[in-house]
């Protein structure tokens, strides 16, 4: 299954997983003011209790505690404490008569609800906070004084529904060599604790995780994203092998950072990063990226009920303006439909959803939403070189038709007298065979293109890439799909169109020189990924990059392809 | 009694590293110390308050000092808000 991958690495392990156990209201009505007067100790006690131990965990851990978790225990300390919570859950306990454990249990929910419906990212998070204080006090409400360390006698992966902050905390994770959570964003506590301890992490997998069982097999990719369980053997040796292979280079790349990408021959290769968030920003730079080839907006409108404003978006955009460091950021127009679906933009079920109303289709249907996306993005764009590009892109009308509506965005922001890029440059998704077939048109209209390869592959080789039973057809080495990329390319050379790849290709070692021999100028992928294939440009030449290209274009297998590939990377 | 504007300078707003910061600053003073924003008033003490207002990066803030060492507060509160919180 996949989720987000929040700390990179790989680990594979047997599952350990932490169920929660519901807290449910007694329902208990006091009696008398000697009820009152117990309940109302008892909650202070195990207030106290609660602090004592959280004392304890700050003084006492068994490993050393990053800065990072400090600060989390720090926050909890005073939430624990706070005069507001403990002021409204006597109140309750004196005039509505309720025990300790129902008007905690009320109090922590009314705030937790309230938090959750700010709008506000950082305090939908902080929610997770309240509700882990909260079933702190309400444990030594019920059970004063259980400790609750968490001890593993091998090494796990941890399965959860979430992880609270003092739970990681409380962990023994010496043996912990992975988490995978149901829930949880790239800001969740699992995600911070994780990356702060160098163990890799996926979040937000779905329900589909809670099917897990103790001691399954799972295998974690915490820079992709991907659980995988009880796989096969094969499975488990390609990981193992990559595993070594992430080791190994994380030691030597980390020193890659400021070697400029060229190979020894001269020719210098851009390679820019993948992006979802302004927070990734700093990872881009931290593994020496040149900036952005992609910036994914859905983001932005996920994990809300209703489409973001120019002034939300804008600020989104604005901020990664800013944090880019006058470093070229391509933002993709959003690319919803397909399988990705927004809980307030109602899209009836579709036999073929990827071949169906999805990205550039919905944004010249609806033109409004579109306008406003590309408002934002036009004023954000004197704060940093931003580009725009477009997904699903099939043939010539609709670049025109885009453009046309970019031209309306930009007359609207003139006459509202907002200040704007007019001369921001404009570029396409290649995805789709008509677009990479007739790159030779369709270079004509745009600054750039980009070649997505997942969907590229997909549509050239009729492939879904969701259905399990025929993932070995899924082959970015045919060629046909080859020959594609190489038309593209070749095209963008002609007519001078810079040509660039976002696609997971980019990032695969093993298509490299293929692709420097083809003429890409420019690779993009996650973060992380930059200085692994950094380093195979810094050691190749071109000359021997176009040798490989030739012979790689003359083969009449894939299977053929990538055994003489991978003959040359060992 | 002192009352002090300050406009908040700090990328993530006053989230909760800052505002565990401030109040334990507050904890040390006699004064009753609160805190303004759009007409809304709570006290320095709890952070489920200070988080309720979701105060962000340049916005303006009041702050309502009163007691005997309201003086010398204010003095830690500026020192607070006009440099500290920026590193924080």
């Amino acid at each position: 299954m996949k989720g987000i991958g929040v700390s990179p690495g790989i680990s594979i392990n047997k599952a350990f997983v932490i169920r929660k156990t519901q807290a449910a209201l007694s329902g208990i009505s006091l009696k008398n003011e000697e009820e009152i007067a117990a309940e109302i100790a008892r909650f202070k006690t195990a207030v106290k209790i609660s602090s004592d131990e959280i004392e304890h965990i700050k003084n006492n851990s068994q490993t050393q505690l990053q800065k990072e978790e400090l600060d989390i225990l720090d926050v909890q300390l005073e939430l624990i404490n706070d005069p507001q919570i403990a002021d409204d859950v006597i109140d309750k306990i004196t005039t509505e008569k309720k025990t300790a454990n129902d008007a905690l249990l009320e109090i922590i929910d009314n705030i937790v609800q309230i938090f959750l419906g700010m709008d506000d990212n950082y305090m939908s998070e902080r929610s997770a906070d309240i509700k882990d204080i909260g079933a702190r006090i309400l444990k030594h409400i019920n059970d004063p004084g259980r400790a609750n360390i968490q001890k593993f006698d091998s090494d796990v992966i941890i399965i959860a529904d979430d992880i609270s902050p003092s739970e990681t905390m409380t962990m023994d994770v010496a043996h912990v060599t992975g988490f995978a959570t149901r829930s949880g964003s790239k800001t969740s506590h699992a995600a911070i604790i994780a990356r702060a301890k160098g163990i890799p992490a996926v979040v937000n997998c779905g329900e589909e995780l809670m099917t897990i069982k103790d001691k399954d097999i799972i295998i974690l990719d915490g820079e992709l994203g991907v659980v995988l369980v009880n796989p096969g053997t094969d499975k488990i040796r390609e990981y193992e092998r990559r595993k070594d292979i992430y080791k190994q280079q994380t030691a030597t790349l980390k020193s890659l950072k400021d070697t400029p990408s060229i190979t020894t021959d001269g020719k210098e290769i851009i390679l820019s990063a993948n992006i979802s968030s302004a927070a990734d920003m700093d990872q881009v730079f931290e593994n020496g990226g040149a900036g952005v080839g992609l910036l994914r907006t859905e983001l932005l409108f996920m994990n809300r009920d209703s489409f973001p404003t120019e002034e939300e978006q804008f600020k989104f955009y604005k901020e990664i303006a800013v944090r880019s460091n006058g470093k070229p950021v391509i933002v993709r127009t959003i690319d919803i439909g397909g399988d990705k679906h927004l809980p307030y933009f109602n899209l009836p079920p579709e036999l073929n959803p990827f071949l169906g109303y999805r990205a550039i289709r919905i944004c010249l249907d609806r033109t409004d939403l579109f306008k406003t996306q590309l408002k934002a993005i036009l004023r954000a764009g004197i704060f940093g070189d931003l580009k725009i590009m477009f997904p699903m892109i099939s043939g010539v009308k609709e670049i025109r038709d885009a453009k046309k509506i970019l031209e309306e965005a930009k007359g609207e922001l003139a006459t509202e007298d907002n200040p704007f890029n007019a001369e921001i440059k404009i570029g396409i998704m290649i995805e789709i065979p008509s677009a990479a077939v007739t790159a030779d048109i369709l270079a004509k209209e745009v600054d750039f293109f980009s070649i997505g390869t997942n969907d590229l592959c997909q549509y050239t080789l009729a492939v879904d890439r969701m259905n399990e039973k025929i993932t070995h057809l899924y082959d970015p080495f045919n060629p046909g799909v080859l020959r594609l990329i190489y038309n593209v390319i070749e095209q963008g050379r002609i007519h001078n169109t810079h040509v660039a790849m976002c696609g997971e290709m980019a990032a695969d070692p093993l298509a490299t020189l293929v692709l420097i021999g083809m003429g890409l100028e420019e690779f993009s992928m996650s973060a992380t990924a930059i200085p692994v294939i950094k380093n195979i440009i810094i050691n190749s030449t071109e000359i021997f990059a176009k040798q490989v290209c030739s012979s790689v274009l003359e083969m009449d297998s894939s299977e053929n392809i990538i055994t003489y590939l991978k003959q040359l990377t060992q | 009694m002192i009352s002090k504007e300050y406009i908040i300078l700090s990328p993530q707003g006053l989230h909760a590293r800052p505002a565990t910061a401030l109040i334990r600053l507050v904890k040390g003073f006699k004064s009753a110390i609160s805190l303004q924003k759009g007409g809304k008033t709570v006290r320095l003490n709890s952070m489920l308050n200070i988080l309720s207002l979701t105060i962000k990066n340049g916005e303006t803030i009041t702050i309502i000092i009163e007691g005997d060492d309201e003086a010398s507060a204010a003095t830690a509160l500026d020192l607070f808000f006009e440099q500290q919180l920026t590193e924080l």
